[in-house]
């Protein structure tokens, strides 16, 4: 099982802080800023690609909190309410600069064509040793950044900031099912892409039914 | 069940362990297949890599900017407020 990138749910003290600031308490809002300003900057980034679009994507983001403050009910966590409202001005951006209607972004994905894993091979090294490269960093931003912008958006609220299924589809306004195809097609290409940079050579393998056949176990 | 089934039904392997227990026939094949017993892993170890990520900085030039437009955006809202 994968690892929760992120305590279950978010911070207890998140909730305590956003009920003071409905009551108009800045000091408490100031404090649930600083607690999520970081994953909201994440997420915006990772979702249009530049800083400045990012910051603006921030600060709408928590424009919108104060502005919708007493709209929260409890239902979801503080932080999941909040990226989601990043989630919706991140998509906004990447339409407007695609000068498209939502089409592209909300179109339904299928499992046709889902694409084989190619190169297999065993990691050279494990990933607690690969996280003291200097430039992992870079690496990972660029095979990010080569994804398609609808399976983008869910590996990033889903496999980096923890989002449920259902959280996601709802951020992104498309069906769970979607969410999961396209979840499916992210990390399929990460995977392809990183096992080649990672890959032991002398440990590849060619699956010799080329993922298909039938009867194979 | 094949490599195309195990392959469309990869982020429940993924993302759920108790769906090795539940899913016998993945155990069955993983343990059959060693190419999809590595893509999993590749798979692991990929999401791995991207939730023990370090959190971008927020550049620092805009901290100034964000927190004005957040003060006046609050003073709007709750006239009374101290800020």
């Amino acid at each position: 099982m994968t690892p929760e990138p992120h305590p279950p749910g978010d911070s207890a003290d998140d909730l305590p802080l956003l009920r003071r600031a409905q009551a108009g308490d800045y000091a408490a809002f100031e404090a649930l800023v600083g607690r999520l300003q970081a994953r909201v900057y994440g997420v915006a980034y990772r979702i249009v690609g530049q800083s400045q679009d990012a910051e603006d994507v921030v600060q709408q983001t928590f424009l919108s909190v104060i502005e919708h403050l007493e709209t929260f009910r409890g239902e979801s966590a503080v932080a999941t309410w909040v990226l989601r409202i990043a989630t919706n001005f991140a998509l906004k951006v990447l339409r407007k600069r695609r000068g498209l209607p939502t089409v592209s972004l909300d179109a339904e994905d299928t499992l046709a064509g889902v694409p084989h894993p190619q190169y297999v091979a065993r990691w050279s090294e494990p990933p607690e040793a690969l996280l003291e490269r200097a430039e992992l960093r870079e690496q990972l931003d660029r095979a990010v950044a080569e994804l398609d912008d609808r399976h983008r958006v869910v590996f990033v609220l889903r496999d980096i900031e923890g989002l449920s299924t259902r959280d996601t589809a709802e951020a992104v306004g498309i069906s769970e099912a979607n969410v999961k195809i396209r979840l499916l097609r992210a990390r399929l290409q990460l995977r392809e892409r990183l096992t080649r940079e990672f890959g032991d050579d002398t440990t590849r393998v060619f699956p010799d039914h080329a993922h298909t056949s039938e009867g194979e176990s | 069940m094949t490599c195309e089934e195990l392959l469309t039904a990869l982020n429940e392997v993924i993302d759920d362990a108790s769906a090795l227990a539940l899913y016998r026939e993945f155990a069955e094949h993983l343990t059959g297949c060693n190419p999809c017993q590595l893509v999993v892993d590749n798979i692991r170890h990929t999401i791995r890599l991207y939730q023990a990520g370090e959190p971008y900085p927020m550049p620092a030039a805009f901290q100034d900017r964000f927190h004005d437009s957040l003060k006046a955006k609050w003073k709007a809202k709750f006239p009374d407020a101290v800020v």
